[in-house]
């Protein structure tokens, strides 16, 4: 049988699911237990039982001079900058995207214009963002903002000429105008792409806010990282990393589980 | 005057001249098959009737209006697939027949409830009843299209224009479409514009046949010479015409 033909079967499936985890979680064990049996002393392997310790701590210690839990009030600073600038960014995407997509006006005054933006480094950009909107949340969200709106805006405008011309043509025959095909043709059948479009951008999204985070903040998921990398905290910066690794993947779940429930009809087809 | 009447219609693309002294008449409740190969401008004949296109020059009009620039509810349109929304379940897409005229493209109150009831008479007459709920993609190709004539038929257009609507159905949903076109005819005087690939079904559906072919071939430049009605065949009795001369000149019959 051809390897191309061999599936595993549903338990085999989640096992080998597991496999990887479980492999660099054991590599990371041998690897901290070898450090700490040369030197006990050792920070940059922590062992994981020191590392579960730690994270224990910090989700409910809280700090002692602000009487305040120090990752809570980190994960909802960084939470709140993360949603807002992907939110303002898939809001101007939507309204760019289907501008470009069906008004021949707005594609030729646009379309070019959002191709270079898409091209500019927007971590380049932070030292103007920080001089023009100051140090604080706002230049971090704008980062997010400038960093992912045009891909996204791109990618809104092509789907949107990706409708069918039939579709359209057809609505004029209904006698829609172009507001009621942009709102009841268009939209409704980009909205499904554009929350594919937050699932991929996020990833993008945490990276701005992180880098922003680390050069000028003072508070945020981010900040604590970079804060701690002085004192060679390994175990506090390995919470944080899972932390927001486990958020991001949440975040994915749910917009992956809202697209399903909204949209019906994409999978009406399958 | 006729009901839609073509006057001298042209239409090039740059240097390619695609179709050119188009004129043809028809009547109110006529049926019109439209044939020729592959490349031969029917297409874009239907685009200019859709006002899809507008011709370089010359005029289309519908009971002597002036020629359009956008297609409109005059015209009423099913293509070969892609003619229905997906995103709107089967009796959404007929309900959006006659709300997407409306200034935020959908009704309310009142208006909606008597759409409802109209989408329904619908569905039992284009046989979806049992699939009201369902999305398009769910629905096969026969049911598809015929819910894209439904939809076309509810915005009640004066002419009914056909983009090869059968090309991608097989043999024998194509024949059941065939029988189902024929009935809604019967029930409400269309005038139709129908492109086939399919003489067969071109002269069984048709009253009329039009043939768009090119009258001459430039042979140093293919693209210089346009398209044009090379054949206008009366299609009634199986496309034998004068079976019905009896009826209308009596005084033959005798001797």
């Amino acid at each position: 049988m051809r390897l191309i033909n061999m599936r595993p079967a549903r338990p085999g499936a989640v096992l080998l699911a597991a496999v990887p985890f479980v492999v660099l979680l054991v590599a990371y064990s041998i690897a901290s237990d070898m450090r700490l049996a040369a030197n006990p002393q050792d920070k940059l392997l922590p062992a994981p039982a020191t590392i579960a310790e730690t994270a224990q701590r910090l989700f409910t210690v809280p700090d002692k001079r602000s009487k305040e839990i120090l990752l809570w009030q980190d994960t909802a600073a960084s939470l709140a900058r993360l949603l807002g600038g992907v939110g303002i960014s898939a809001a101007l995407s939507l309204i760019f995207g289907l501008a470009i997509g069906l008004l021949p006006y707005a594609r030729a005054t646009l379309s070019r214009f959002v191709a270079v933006l898409s091209m500019v480094p927007p971590l380049a950009l932070l030292p103007i963002l920080f001089i023009v909107f100051g140090l604080g949340e706002l230049s971090k969200v704008v980062l997010i903002v400038i960093g992912i709106t045009p891909f996204m805006t791109r990618d809104l405008a092509q789907r949107v000429m990706d409708i069918p011309k039939e579709q359209i043509v057809k609505a004029q025959t209904l006698g829609a105008s172009s507001w009621v095909i942009a709102a009841r043709v268009a939209l409704p059948q980009v909205l499904p792409r554009l929350i594919s479009n937050v699932r991929l951008s996020l990833g993008s999204a945490w990276l701005f806010l992180i880098a922003a985070e680390a050069v000028a903040s003072n508070v945020g998921l981010g900040y604590r990282i970079f804060l701690v990398r002085r004192y060679l905290a390994m175990d506090v910066i390995l919470t944080y990393v899972i932390w927001i690794t486990l958020l991001a993947f949440v975040i994915d779940w749910l917009l992956k589980t809202v697209s399903r429930r909204a949209f019906p009809w994409m999978e009406a087809g399958l | 005057m006729s009901f839609v009447s073509v006057r001298n219609v042209w239409q090039r693309y740059g240097d390619r001249s695609i179709l050119e002294r188009v004129s043809v008449t028809a009547e109110e409740g006529e049926f019109v098959s439209i044939v020729g190969a592959s490349g031969c401008g029917k297409s874009t004949f239907l685009r200019m009737l859709l006002a899809e296109e507008r011709p370089y020059k010359g005029e289309i009009s519908i009971e002597g209006g002036a020629t359009a620039v956008e297609p409109n509810r005059e015209r009423g349109v099913v293509f070969q697939k892609y003619s229905v929304f997906p995103h709107l379940t089967v009796r959404d897409n007929l309900m959006a027949a006659e709300g997407f005229q409306t200034r935020f493209g959908r009704l309310r109150g009142a208006a909606r409830k008597e759409a409802a009831a109209r989408a329904d008479q619908m569905l039992t007459r284009i046989g979806l009843s049992h699939v009201a709920q369902q999305f398009p993609a769910s629905l096969s190709g026969g049911m598809q299209q015929r819910l894209a004539i439904g939809q076309a038929l509810t915005a009640k257009p004066r002419i009914l224009l056909l983009d090869e609507p059968f090309g991608a159905l097989d043999p024998g949903t194509r024949l059941q479409m065939h029988d189902f076109l024929m009935e809604l005819r019967d029930e409400t005087n269309m005038t139709v514009f129908m492109v086939t690939h399919d003489l067969e079904e071109a002269f069984k559906l048709g009253d009329r046949v039009l043939v768009f072919d090119k009258p001459r071939w430039d042979p140093q430049d293919p693209n210089v010479i346009g398209a044009t009605i090379t054949y206008d065949f009366d299609a009634r009795h199986g496309g034998m015409p004068h079976q019905d001369i009896l009826d209308h000149f009596p005084s033959l019959a005798a001797g």
